[in-house]
């Protein structure tokens, strides 16, 4: 019998409700004469504290409170893909068509204590049996499949914990997500199991085994997958001040990664950057299929204006679907743009139920969410049957105050994540996109993903890879020099290590993320460019031992110098005989010079 | 207690009274963030809204503050709605309080409908996202941030900058190319000095503009808990003017910091724990609130484009009234002392300004074809220059490099020629990506490694002469 009691204290989003005995923690009720959606957060006697998912405004002491006897949950089913949910899983376009119906002029905005369901009720859809009525099914067996868009083959699959004999399957055809679609004998009763399920968000999806993450999950920017490589089933972070651009690099993760499903949480960010993704992906194409990008993303949008408390639970939302994904043996990347807005969520509502605040008023268990979250990453074995393997990718922007990466958040982020792509401001200023750190950044999966990159492009990426960072380090060192006496006193061998690193930030770091042929880069195409300059740095620094200067290396090269800094955007990702080419006269000018050196 | 029309309770029992806040006790049946009306015992009538509220006991802050108000005789009404103020077309054309009442002398409004000041949020679904390009004439900002209509863009400046200046050249400047129709301009004045005020409000007279300009003022001496309503009154009217009455609105909100003060002072009579500086650690959702409240909407020809202007404290980009504004608004327009003092106007750094909303604003059938390239290889020589600047400071031009003395000129030639402008000078995009091209034509055509081969061919003084 859920709870029922009354509100006796409002205070912004948090509300405390008396008469409240038996509620759960974390249960989740539904406050006052709108019935807003709430959690229970704190329970003190008969009274509990309740952080709210709507505005406040207008509720009254004396209001009733009523519990739903179940912890925040998702629905879980075929029509996730191509939608967009509010931070509580309610679909945003839902909500509009509801408030039009009663209020056309308010049709843009979003009113309180709209109630819709997250899965539409009414639409059917092709249901495949691949069980056999008999089997003995556990949960995570898969039992029968729907194609949910032309990308993703849904797998409906037996919730977890359910074990027992398949009696009755449905023959193939078009159901609801609440038809009966399977009956599983379970110690003598029978469960019913439909499409639809649900799953607590703040509960980790179980597996079978977790798996070391070793193939790379390919984003087509230059500097991520060439030097700070992400994983399928790792962690990472963004951190940058405002205006570094990490919007645009998570937009451009969500665009062309090699992920099959792309779970986007906008977790109080700007509204427009939501409907940005909502205009361009059904137009977009997936860069590995060819299909529209909406077909594999779903977006939880929480912007800034919107109700600080569902911000605390449109991360954990996100990362429920991300799972639910995995179990079926996708690899799913999860971007969470911020983090810092999750955190200052926390900060908030800690501060409301007066909690004693730690650093910078942030609550002492700031760090154990933060890595409660980024642990449930990782490329799992799935339970059940067919053995399948999955992962989900988490990659969160961090927005330090300021930009310094010394606040809580920051520190604390770093130490539960393994790939660290810092956003530098200095950078940004110049336009160097992606304003990516080359000094700042690191990935703990170079060793571990450089068996794919030897397997499938070339044996000798990661040769070439740790020359590239050399040579940028070395410049830095430089710059130190040249920053108190100029480049004039430098030696000619420095003078060429300036040289090709402002060749390797020009024609190879700096992406242009608008630009149609610069904004995605294979694998192969990122190798065919770093080698062609590193290639040439190699044979110019011959030249320099043999005695040559670098403008005389620079003359040499003429034009050609041009072409290797707009080959990026001028070659396309299916001409790199045109790289090659280039590469290849760019060592024949050089040649020449070492004829005329003699 | 008495029970009067409309759901209206009157209290008189108030417990304490500190900064703006009165605890009243003994109250039934008030709601979260209801408005209240405090009638001293002299008659004088005061406005309040409920912050926080517990079975039988309200705090309620007062706008005008509580100078004045005893425990014994003064009258709380709860008036039973949250604070809403009148909107009409017919506002256009006037000035009004913070809190929406007429101030100049002028006939009542009459009300086409009342509105929450809180507004709600704007579902995300339903924005469509901005990218008609608007001409300010303004190079700096045409250039190289361009400013798209729904947009919020502020000013971050200092004391003693010309953003009045800039603020007023836009509004004065600003079209849309193709489209006759102006915009209508919704002014807040939150806590600025009276200059200030007449600055605007004798620029609007002198431009024939007053009749499709609405103020709203709340002037530095005023009641500092109305600035937390003056911003949100004047959106509430630029929502309706845009979404119900199709109109395209300029919403300058200015100072912003006086805002973000005002809210820092409640909260500390709150007693609330402070985040950095003092400052709420709500004040990001806070200002949000505000930010999010520009954009397109699905289906409606109107549109709300924000210009919030805010001087930062010390000229601190760093500090959390700039800082929590730049990771809400779409780019920023960043003025520096530094050319300022050089004697250049508009004095825009335009190395630390952004405009997120450009890239979709430009291109062909927007600006021209060749706009995006330009502007990133102006990005590019530019900071070269200003970097190289300082190296020369320290080991002297002589020991640069040819290459790098060009980038040196080009630094000055671009402050100078495209950069320094009159406040009444309007180019047309053309003009100002021309003008890009004269000083890009002196660096030697291998630099301009950010422009494509064919962009060169057409658009590159050289190639046009022939």
């Amino acid at each position: 019998m859920p709870v029922k009691g009354r509100i006796v204290r409002i205070s912004g989003p948090l509300i405390i409700a008396e008469n409240m005995q038996g509620a759960q923690m974390f249960e989740m009720v539904r406050v006052g004469e709108d019935k807003l959606i709430g959690e229970i957060t704190r329970i003190r006697g008969d009274k509990a504290y309740i952080q709210v998912y709507e505005s406040t405004t207008g509720l009254k002491p004396g209001e009733i409170v009523e519990g739903t006897g179940a912890p925040l949950s998702v629905e879980l089913g075929p029509g996730l893909l191509g939608t967009i949910y509010d931070g509580v899983q309610r679909p945003l376009p839902l909500i509009a068509e509801t408030i039009a119906r009663e209020m056309p002029h308010r049709r843009m905005f979003i009113e309180r204590g709209v109630q819709v369901p997250p899965i539409p009720r009414d639409r059917k859809w092709p249901f495949k049996p691949v069980a056999r009525i008999g089997d003995k099914v556990e949960g995570g067996d898969v039992i029968g499949e729907v194609e949910e868009t032309s990308l993703i083959t849904h797998k409906v699959m037996v919730p977890p914990g359910l074990k027992g004999e398949l009696v009755w399957l449905a023959t193939e055809g078009d159901y609801t997500v609440e038809d009966i679609i399977a009956q599983v004998r379970v110690d003598g009763r029978t469960v019913d199991l439909r499409m639809i399920q649900r799953w607590p968000v703040r509960i980790p999806r179980p597996v079978k085994a977790k798996l070391d993450p070793t193939e790379p999950l390919i984003t087509g920017t230059r500097i991520i997958d060439t030097l700070f490589p992400m994983a399928k089933g790792g962690t990472g972070a963004v951190p940058g001040g405002f205006g570094t651009g990490k919007t645009v690099t998570l937009h451009s993760l969500a665009q062309w990664s090699s992920a099959r499903v792309v779970v986007y949480i906008g977790c109080g960010e700007r509204g427009n950057e939501m409907t940005e993704v909502l205009e361009r992906f059904p137009e977009y194409k997936d860069p590995w299929s060819g299909k529209p990008l909406m077909e594999r993303t779903i977006l939880i949008a929480n912007t800034s204006n919107m109700p600080v408390a569902a911000r605390e639970a449109s991360i954990y939302v996100g990362v429920t679907l991300a799972e639910y994904y995995r179990d079926m043996g996708y690899d799913v990347l999860l971007v969470a743009d911020s983090t810092s807005r999750w955190a200052e969520a926390l900060r908030e509502i800690a501060g409301r139920l007066e909690e004693m605040p730690a650093e910078e008023g942030y609550p002492s268990y700031l760090a154990s969410r933060l890595a409660e979250f980024y642990e449930r990453a990782g490329r799992v074995t799935a339970l059940g049957s067919p053995e399948r393997s999955g992962s989900v990718t988490i990659v969160g922007a961090v927005s330090p105050p300021g930009g310094d990466f010394t606040e809580p958040v920051t520190s604390h982020t770093k130490r539960f994540i393994r790939v660290f792509w810092a956003l530098d401001t200095k950078l940004a200023y110049s336009r160097h996109y992606p304003a990516i750190n080359w000094l700042l950044s690191y990935s703990a999966y170079t060793d571990l993903v450089a068996e794919w990159w030897h397997k499938n492009v070339d044996t000798r990426w990661k040769e070439y890879r740790d020359e590239a960072m050399e040579i940028l380090l070395r410049e830095e060192e430089l710059q130190e020099i040249v920053r108190l006496v100029g480049t004039e006193s430098l030696d000619e061998k420095d003078k060429l290590i300036l040289d090709t690193a402002r060749l390797l930030k020009d024609g190879f770091l700096k992406q242009n993320a608008f630009d149609p042929i610069d904004a995605f880069s294979t694998p192969e195409k990122q190798f065919k460019l770093l080698k062609m300059i590193l290639d040439f740095h190699k044979k110019a620094l011959h030249l320099v031992e043999l005695g040559a200067t670098v403008a005389q290396v620079r003359d040499a090269l003429g034009r050609l110098y041009v072409e290797m800094v707009k080959a990026k955007f001028s070659i396309k990702n299916d001409e790199l005989e045109k790289i090659e080419d280039l590469r290849n006269r760019v060592l024949k000018a050089l040649e020449a010079l070492e004829a005329r050196l003699g | 207690m008495s029970v009067g029309v409309a759901g209206i309770r009157e209290y008189s029992r108030i417990t304490e009274i500190k900064g703006p806040l009165l605890i009243v006790e003994g109250v039934s049946n008030v709601s979260y963030d209801e408005i209240v009306e405090v009638e001293l015992p002299s008659g004088e009538k005061r406005r309040g809204r409920v912050l926080d509220v517990a079975r039988g006991v309200a705090v309620v802050q007062v706008f005008e503050g509580t100078t004045g108000i005893t425990t014994t005789g003064t009258k709380v009404r709860f008036l039973g709605k949250p604070l809403e103020i009148p909107v009409s077309e017919d506002m256009l054309g006037r000035i009004f309080n913070g809190l929406g009442e007429p101030i100049d002398g002028g006939p009542k409004i009459i009300a086409e409908d009342e509105r929450d000041v809180n507004g709600a949020p704007l579902n995300p679904a339903e924005r469509s996202y901005p990218e008609d390009f608007i001409q300010t004439g303004v190079s700096a900002i045409d250039g190289m941030n361009t400013l798209v209509r729904g947009q919020k863009l502020p000013i971050f400046s200092g004391s003693g900058m010309p953003h009045n200046i800039l603020a007023a050249q836009i509004a004065r400047q600003a079209t849309v190319r193709g489209e006759a129709e102006e915009f209508a301009v919704v002014f807040a004045a939150i806590g600025i000095k009276y200059d200030d005020y007449m600055f605007f409000r004798k620029f609007f007279e002198e431009t024939g503009a007053l009749n499709r300009v609405a103020m709203f003022v709340n002037l530095a001496d005023e009641p500092a808990m109305v600035r937390l309503v003056t911003p949100r009154s004047a959106l509430t009217l630029a929502e309706y003017l845009a979404y119900e009455r199709d109109m395209h609105v300029l919403v300058i909100l200015t100072d912003m910091t006086n805002y973000a003060e005002a809210l820092r002072e409640i909260s500390a009579a709150r007693e609330e724990v402070p985040g950095r500086q003092g400052y709420p650690g709500y004040l990001y959702s806070d200002l949000a609130s505000i930010y999010e409240r520009a954009g397109r909407v699905k289906g409606k020809k109107g549109s709300i484009t924000q210009m919030p202007i805010l001087t930062m404290p010390n000229d601190d980009i760093t500090h959390p009234i700039p800082d929590l504004t730049g990771y809400i608004t779409e780019g920023q327009i960043v003025l520096s002392r530094e050319l300022h003092n050089k004697g250049i106007y508009p004095p825009i750094n335009v190395l630390m300004s952004l405009s997120r909303l450009m890239k979709e604003g430009i291109g062909p059938g927007k600006t021209r074809e060749d706009h995006a390239e330009v502007s990133n290889q102006l990005y590019a020589a530019y900071s070269r220059g200003v970097e190289l600047r300082s190296l020369a400071a320290v080991v002297g031009e002589e020991s640069l490099s040819e290459v790098d003395r060009k980038y040196l000129k080009f630094a000055d030639l671009f402050e100078r020629r495209f950069l320094s402008q009159g406040p009444r000078e309007n180019r047309s995009i053309e003009q100002t990506l021309d003008i890009a091209w004269d000083i890009l034509s002196t660096l030697p055509e291998d630099e301009l490694v950010n422009i494509k081969e064919e962009t060169i061919k057409k658009y590159h003084p050289n190639y046009r002469k022939m």
